[in-house]
């Protein structure tokens, strides 16, 4: 299920228009993870605050975000464009990869919320099957 | 025996007196046949489902998107046993549909961003956790009677 050229337009056509947002996105997208999927919580447990809004979530939902946007540049090669956040996932965070499906759907819904007339479905199946090569890129490194 | 907080319970009543079935139903459905296009092999008899903009204006796709909102309804009204209530639904769905029954998780995920999108702010993390709690509950139940 690799990105069409025409997936890849809609992405950076969608990103260009939501990307000024980018850091609430990653914030509330996050804050849903840890409250809609409570086991992703074991991750952080390091963090002071877990609670939606809080500014460790703040903080962590841009960089993930800043990580989205990366990618949407390297979207013509993400498994050689995310070879670092690769290896920083598979060899010193060790996320199961199954946690990315379940942050991807987390991120569709706040784009759902912000951006409802366009997140059209066209929209919906560009940003989800770009999300899932991201997810792939990522797991590239773990075995 | 599924235990509902108050404020679960609340919160799946609300949505479901607040949402209009003809609006979600359809695009939900549409939506599943958009961004997962395996799931139109269920629905060969439907017609016209080779783009978005025939899928979105099909007709059969709008009123099977209806019935499907009839179902989670009753549900809604059941809520203590939605097994036993979706015990028949179970059986066609795996009998004589023949659906995949991971399947039912794609038309979930869809549901959960129509509703999204349509109650803005207002579907907050815990709202969305009671949403997707119950939509998990009624998945399960439709699993129940595969053999």
């Amino acid at each position: 299920m690799s990105l069409t050229a025409k997936n890849k337009d809609t992405v950076r056509t969608f990103w260009a228009k939501v990307s000024s947002n980018a850091e609430a996105i990653g914030a509330d997208a996050l804050s849903r993870m840890l409250v809609v999927y409570p086991q992703t919580k074991t991750y952080f447990s390091h963090w002071k605050d877990l609670s939606p809004g809080s500014s460790p979530v703040k903080k962590h939902g841009a960089t993930v975000m800043a990580g989205v946007a990366d990618a949407v540049a390297k979207i013509d090669n993400l498994t050689a464009g995310l070879l670092n956040l690769s290896e920083l996932h598979a060899f010193t965070l060790r996320v199961d990869p199954a946690n990315f499906k379940v942050l991807s759907h987390n991120i569709l819904v706040v784009l759902a919320i912000m951006f409802p007339s366009d997140f059209t479905p066209e929209v919906h199946v560009a940003m989800d099957k770009f999300l899932s090569a991201v997810a792939l890129a990522l797991s590239e490194k773990y075995r | 025996m599924v235990e509902w907080t108050d404020f679960e319970r609340a919160t799946i009543q609300e949505i479901f007196s607040k949402i209009d079935s003809g609006v979600v139903g359809p695009a939900a459905l549409s939506r599943c046949l958009i961004v997962y296009p395996w799931t139109q092999r269920y629905f060969g008899s439907f017609g016209n489902l080779y783009n978005a903009a025939a899928i979105t204006s099909n007709p059969k796709v709008a009123a099977h998107g209806k019935v499907v909102i009839g179902g989670l309804e009753k549900a809604v009204k059941n809520m203590d046993d939605i097994k036993t209530t979706y015990k028949d639904l179970s059986v066609l769905h795996s009998d004589k549909l023949r659906v995949d029954p991971d399947n039912f998780n794609l038309l979930a995920d869809c549901l959960t961003i129509v509703v999204a999108s349509q109650m803005g702010q207002a579907f907050t993390p815990d709202v969305q956790a009671a949403f997707q709690k119950f939509l998990a509950v009624v998945v399960a139940s439709l699993r129940k009677q595969y053999h």
